[in-house]
Protein backbone atom coordinates (compact mmCIF):
# COMPACT_ATOMS: atom_id res chain seq x y z
CA UNK A 1 0.00 0.00 0.00
CA UNK A 2 2.99 2.56 -0.27
CA UNK A 3 2.01 5.56 -1.95
CA UNK A 4 4.75 7.69 -3.99
CA UNK A 5 5.19 10.39 -2.67
CA UNK A 6 7.43 13.90 -2.45
CA UNK A 7 10.02 15.54 -0.64
CA UNK A 8 9.43 19.21 -0.18
CA UNK A 9 11.90 21.62 1.58
CA UNK A 10 10.86 24.65 2.95
CA UNK A 11 13.49 27.79 4.85
CA UNK A 12 15.39 30.92 3.21
CA UNK A 13 16.57 30.87 0.47
CA UNK A 14 20.08 30.00 0.41
CA UNK A 15 19.80 26.93 3.08
CA UNK A 16 17.40 25.42 0.17
CA UNK A 17 18.90 26.40 -3.41
CA UNK A 18 21.22 23.28 -2.58
CA UNK A 19 18.94 20.43 -2.20
CA UNK A 20 16.29 21.90 -5.19
CA UNK A 21 19.49 21.40 -7.29
CA UNK A 22 20.35 17.80 -5.60
CA UNK A 23 16.52 16.88 -6.57
CA UNK A 24 13.65 17.58 -3.94
CA UNK A 25 11.06 20.54 -4.16
CA UNK A 26 12.30 23.70 -2.64
CA UNK A 27 9.94 27.09 -1.64
CA UNK A 28 11.49 29.74 -0.21
CA UNK A 29 9.96 31.49 2.76
CA UNK A 30 11.50 33.96 4.91
CA UNK A 31 9.35 34.27 7.47
CA UNK A 32 6.92 32.93 9.69
CA UNK A 33 3.42 33.90 7.89
CA UNK A 34 4.59 32.88 4.28
CA UNK A 35 6.00 29.97 5.90
CA UNK A 36 2.70 28.70 7.14
CA UNK A 37 1.06 29.42 3.82
CA UNK A 38 3.04 26.79 2.22
CA UNK A 39 3.06 24.57 5.05
CA UNK A 40 -0.69 24.97 4.42
CA UNK A 41 -0.30 24.42 0.72
CA UNK A 42 1.50 21.86 0.37
CA UNK A 43 0.94 19.47 2.94
CA UNK A 44 -1.70 17.64 1.14
CA UNK A 45 0.89 17.20 -1.54
CA UNK A 46 4.20 16.33 0.21
CA UNK A 47 5.11 13.73 2.65
CA UNK A 48 8.38 14.65 3.58
CA UNK A 49 8.53 18.46 4.41
CA UNK A 50 12.16 19.49 5.60
CA UNK A 51 11.72 23.04 7.81
CA UNK A 52 15.07 24.96 8.82
CA UNK A 53 14.75 25.24 12.38
CA UNK A 54 14.49 29.13 12.63
CA UNK A 55 11.47 28.65 11.45
CA UNK A 56 10.24 25.66 12.94
CA UNK A 57 11.06 27.60 16.15
CA UNK A 58 8.30 30.11 15.54
CA UNK A 59 5.88 27.87 14.39
CA UNK A 60 5.72 25.58 17.19
CA UNK A 61 1.83 25.36 17.90
CA UNK A 62 1.36 25.72 14.24
CA UNK A 63 3.59 21.99 13.27
CA UNK A 64 1.78 20.34 16.36
CA UNK A 65 -1.39 19.39 14.06
CA UNK A 66 1.14 17.29 12.22
CA UNK A 67 1.95 15.31 14.97
CA UNK A 68 -0.86 12.77 15.06
CA UNK A 69 -0.98 11.01 11.70
CA UNK A 70 2.47 9.35 10.05
CA UNK A 71 1.71 11.35 6.97
CA UNK A 72 2.66 14.34 6.19
CA UNK A 73 6.29 13.72 8.27
CA UNK A 74 7.90 17.62 8.76
CA UNK A 75 11.35 17.65 10.03
CA UNK A 76 13.51 20.34 11.40
CA UNK A 77 16.52 20.30 9.81
CA UNK A 78 19.26 23.27 10.80
CA UNK A 79 19.90 25.91 7.89
CA UNK A 80 23.30 27.91 7.15
CA UNK A 81 23.58 29.58 10.33
CA UNK A 82 24.14 25.80 12.27
CA UNK A 83 22.22 24.47 14.75
CA UNK A 84 19.96 26.25 17.22
CA UNK A 85 19.63 23.08 19.08
CA UNK A 86 15.88 22.66 17.92
CA UNK A 87 15.82 19.12 17.17
CA UNK A 88 17.45 18.35 20.37
CA UNK A 89 14.79 19.74 22.55
CA UNK A 90 12.53 17.89 20.19
CA UNK A 91 13.68 15.04 21.42
CA UNK A 92 13.85 15.75 24.61
CA UNK A 93 10.41 16.44 25.03
CA UNK A 94 8.84 13.50 23.42
CA UNK A 95 11.21 11.21 26.09
CA UNK A 96 10.01 13.47 28.43
CA UNK A 97 6.34 12.29 28.02
CA UNK A 98 6.60 9.17 27.10
CA UNK A 99 9.37 7.89 29.73
CA UNK A 100 9.14 11.05 31.78
CA UNK A 101 12.90 11.07 32.24
CA UNK A 102 16.04 11.63 30.11
CA UNK A 103 17.62 8.92 29.18
CA UNK A 104 19.99 10.53 26.21
CA UNK A 105 21.03 13.80 27.50
CA UNK A 106 21.88 13.48 31.47
CA UNK A 107 21.70 16.67 32.47
CA UNK B 1 -12.78 5.15 47.37
CA UNK B 2 -16.42 5.77 45.89
CA UNK B 3 -18.46 2.55 45.41
CA UNK B 4 -20.89 2.30 42.31
CA UNK B 5 -24.19 3.03 42.70
CA UNK B 6 -25.94 -0.40 42.57
CA UNK B 7 -28.31 -2.34 44.53
CA UNK B 8 -26.59 -5.21 46.75
CA UNK B 9 -28.10 -8.36 44.58
CA UNK B 10 -26.76 -11.25 43.75
CA UNK B 11 -26.90 -10.51 40.16
CA UNK B 12 -25.01 -7.25 40.47
CA UNK B 13 -22.47 -9.25 42.35
CA UNK B 14 -21.90 -11.60 39.81
CA UNK B 15 -22.14 -9.11 36.93
CA UNK B 16 -19.36 -7.00 38.93
CA UNK B 17 -17.20 -9.92 39.40
CA UNK B 18 -16.91 -10.61 35.80
CA UNK B 19 -16.53 -6.86 35.30
CA UNK B 20 -14.11 -6.90 37.79
CA UNK B 21 -11.99 -9.73 36.11
CA UNK B 22 -12.06 -8.03 32.63
CA UNK B 23 -10.59 -5.00 34.18
CA UNK B 24 -7.61 -7.32 36.12
CA UNK B 25 -6.97 -8.61 32.53
CA UNK B 26 -7.01 -5.46 31.08
CA UNK B 27 -4.37 -3.82 33.14
CA UNK B 28 -2.44 -6.01 33.05
CA UNK B 29 -2.39 -6.68 29.18
CA UNK B 30 -2.02 -2.93 28.95
CA UNK B 31 0.74 -3.23 31.35
CA UNK B 32 2.67 -5.64 29.04
CA UNK B 33 2.37 -3.58 26.16
CA UNK B 34 3.17 -0.07 27.99
CA UNK B 35 6.59 -1.80 29.23
CA UNK B 36 7.43 -3.16 25.48
CA UNK B 37 6.32 -0.06 23.95
CA UNK B 38 8.68 1.63 26.04
CA UNK B 39 11.23 -0.70 25.18
CA UNK B 40 10.96 -0.41 21.59
CA UNK B 41 10.79 4.04 22.14
CA UNK B 42 14.10 3.42 24.27
CA UNK B 43 15.67 1.84 21.18
CA UNK B 44 13.89 4.15 18.69
CA UNK B 45 15.41 7.64 20.27
CA UNK B 46 18.66 6.18 20.41
CA UNK B 47 18.78 5.37 16.74
CA UNK B 48 17.05 8.97 16.57
CA UNK B 49 19.60 10.64 17.86
CA UNK B 50 22.70 9.44 16.37
CA UNK B 51 20.92 10.00 12.84
CA UNK B 52 20.52 13.70 14.03
CA UNK B 53 23.40 13.98 15.51
CA UNK B 54 25.56 13.11 11.81
CA UNK B 55 23.13 14.44 9.46
CA UNK B 56 23.04 17.93 11.45
CA UNK B 57 27.18 17.66 11.51
CA UNK B 58 27.08 16.82 7.42
CA UNK B 59 24.41 19.13 6.83
CA UNK B 60 26.07 22.52 8.25
CA UNK B 61 29.15 21.65 6.51
CA UNK B 62 27.26 21.28 3.16
CA UNK B 63 25.30 24.58 3.48
CA UNK B 64 28.50 26.23 4.61
CA UNK B 65 30.55 24.84 1.52
CA UNK B 66 27.51 26.23 -1.01
CA UNK B 67 27.13 29.37 0.31
CA UNK B 68 31.09 29.72 -0.13
CA UNK B 69 30.13 28.34 -4.10
CA UNK B 70 27.31 30.80 -4.13
CA UNK B 71 29.27 33.84 -2.83
CA UNK B 72 31.35 33.74 -5.59
CA UNK B 73 28.75 33.37 -8.28
CA UNK B 74 26.13 36.15 -9.29
CA UNK B 75 22.80 35.76 -7.82
CA UNK B 76 20.82 35.04 -10.88
CA UNK B 77 22.81 32.79 -12.70
CA UNK B 78 22.96 30.38 -9.19
CA UNK B 79 19.31 30.70 -9.06
CA UNK B 80 18.60 29.54 -12.64
CA UNK B 81 21.74 27.32 -12.25
CA UNK B 82 20.70 25.37 -9.46
CA UNK B 83 16.57 25.49 -10.14
CA UNK B 84 17.41 22.30 -12.75
CA UNK B 85 17.98 18.95 -11.09
CA UNK B 86 19.85 16.49 -12.84
CA UNK B 87 18.26 13.66 -10.31
CA UNK B 88 14.59 13.52 -9.31
CA UNK B 89 14.00 12.00 -5.59
CA UNK B 90 10.72 9.97 -5.23
CA UNK B 91 9.58 8.48 -2.17
CA UNK B 92 7.57 5.17 -1.81
CA UNK B 93 5.12 5.89 1.50
CA UNK B 94 3.74 3.32 3.41
CA UNK B 95 2.80 3.12 6.65
CA UNK B 96 4.04 0.23 9.24
CA UNK B 97 2.89 -0.36 12.57
CA UNK B 98 5.44 -0.23 15.32
CA UNK B 99 2.72 -1.95 18.65
CA UNK B 100 -0.56 -0.75 16.70
CA UNK B 101 0.89 2.79 16.32
CA UNK B 102 1.28 3.49 12.47
CA UNK B 103 4.44 5.06 11.66
CA UNK B 104 5.79 5.82 8.13
CA UNK B 105 7.98 3.94 6.92
CA UNK B 106 9.25 5.76 3.29
CA UNK B 107 11.76 4.79 1.22
CA UNK B 108 13.66 7.15 -0.93
CA UNK B 109 14.48 6.31 -4.76
CA UNK B 110 16.67 8.49 -6.92
CA UNK B 111 16.82 8.55 -10.29
CA UNK B 112 19.07 10.24 -12.61
CA UNK B 113 17.24 12.46 -15.30
CA UNK B 114 20.73 13.53 -17.10
CA UNK B 115 24.56 12.22 -16.08
CA UNK B 116 26.58 14.92 -14.61
CA UNK B 117 25.70 18.20 -12.99
CA UNK B 118 22.75 19.80 -13.84
CA UNK B 119 24.60 23.48 -14.76
CA UNK B 120 27.38 24.55 -17.02
CA UNK B 121 30.75 24.22 -15.81
CA UNK B 122 31.85 27.80 -16.70
CA UNK B 123 29.35 29.17 -14.75
CA UNK B 124 29.71 27.58 -11.35
CA UNK B 125 32.47 26.88 -9.53
CA UNK B 126 33.58 23.56 -8.07
CA UNK B 127 33.02 24.16 -5.05
CA UNK B 128 28.91 24.01 -5.91
CA UNK B 129 29.63 20.38 -7.39
CA UNK B 130 30.85 19.01 -4.21
CA UNK B 131 27.77 20.50 -2.15
CA UNK B 132 25.10 19.35 -4.77
CA UNK B 133 26.81 15.82 -4.52
CA UNK B 134 27.26 15.50 -0.93
CA UNK B 135 23.28 17.27 -0.59
CA UNK B 136 21.98 14.21 -2.90
CA UNK B 137 23.80 11.64 -1.07
CA UNK B 138 22.54 13.27 2.45
CA UNK B 139 19.02 13.26 1.05
CA UNK B 140 18.28 9.81 2.10
CA UNK B 141 19.79 9.80 5.32
CA UNK B 142 18.21 13.18 6.24
CA UNK B 143 14.79 11.22 4.19
CA UNK B 144 15.29 8.45 7.45
CA UNK B 145 15.68 10.87 10.20
CA UNK B 146 12.52 12.33 9.42
CA UNK B 147 10.92 9.35 9.54
CA UNK B 148 12.36 8.01 12.62
CA UNK B 149 11.50 11.43 14.18
CA UNK B 150 8.04 10.91 13.67
CA UNK B 151 7.67 7.72 14.68
CA UNK B 152 9.22 8.87 18.10
CA UNK B 153 6.90 11.39 18.38
CA UNK B 154 3.84 9.19 17.67
CA UNK B 155 4.95 6.79 19.97
CA UNK B 156 5.50 9.08 22.46
CA UNK B 157 2.25 10.16 22.36
CA UNK B 158 0.47 6.57 22.54
CA UNK B 159 2.81 5.44 25.50
CA UNK B 160 1.29 8.68 27.50
CA UNK B 161 -1.94 7.99 26.45
CA UNK B 162 -1.30 3.99 27.47
CA UNK B 163 -0.25 5.23 30.45
CA UNK B 164 -2.87 7.03 31.43
CA UNK B 165 -5.28 3.82 30.55
CA UNK B 166 -3.15 1.89 32.80
CA UNK B 167 -3.66 4.05 35.67
CA UNK B 168 -7.46 5.33 35.25
CA UNK B 169 -7.95 1.33 35.41
CA UNK B 170 -5.81 0.67 38.64
CA UNK B 171 -6.35 3.50 40.84
CA UNK B 172 -10.31 4.02 39.40
CA UNK B 173 -12.03 1.19 38.52
CA UNK B 174 -10.44 -1.39 39.83
CA UNK B 175 -10.85 -0.10 43.48
CA UNK B 176 -14.11 1.18 42.94
CA UNK B 177 -15.22 -2.70 41.54
CA UNK B 178 -13.68 -4.03 44.85
CA UNK B 179 -15.28 -2.17 47.04
CA UNK B 180 -18.46 -2.48 45.75
CA UNK B 181 -18.30 -6.23 45.53
CA UNK B 182 -16.94 -6.13 49.48
CA UNK B 183 -20.21 -3.96 49.72
CA UNK B 184 -22.51 -5.99 48.04
CA UNK B 185 -21.16 -9.25 49.80
CA UNK B 186 -21.46 -7.18 53.07
CA UNK B 187 -25.01 -6.36 52.82
CA UNK B 188 -26.13 -9.73 51.34
CA UNK B 189 -24.22 -11.30 54.47
CA UNK B 190 -26.47 -9.38 57.02
CA UNK B 191 -29.41 -10.27 54.91
CA UNK B 192 -28.89 -14.05 55.24
CA UNK B 193 -28.06 -13.44 58.92
CA UNK B 194 -31.16 -11.29 59.88
CA UNK B 195 -33.19 -14.27 57.94
CA UNK B 196 -31.77 -16.56 60.74
CA UNK B 197 -32.71 -14.26 63.46
CA UNK B 198 -35.68 -13.93 62.26
CA UNK B 199 -36.20 -17.56 61.91
CA UNK B 200 -35.01 -18.41 65.41
CA UNK B 201 -36.95 -15.74 66.91
CA UNK B 202 -40.15 -17.24 65.50
CA UNK B 203 -39.35 -20.71 66.91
Amino acid sequence: MAVKGKTAFVGDGESILVFRAAGADAFPAEDESSAKEILRKIAKEYQVIFLTEELALSLGSFLKRFDEQPYPVVLAVPSKNGSTGFGEQALKSAMERALGVDILFNN
Amino acid sequence: MSRLNVNPTRMELKKLKARLQTAVRGHKLLKDKSDEMIRRFSLLIKENKRLRDSVEDELSQVLKQFSVARSVTPAYVAETAFSMPSVSVELLCGTQSIMGVEVPKVDLSAKRISDGLPYAYSEITGEADYSVARAAELLPKMVELAQTEKAVRLLAAEIERNKRRVNALEYVMIPQLEETIKYIKDKLDENERAAIVRLMKVK
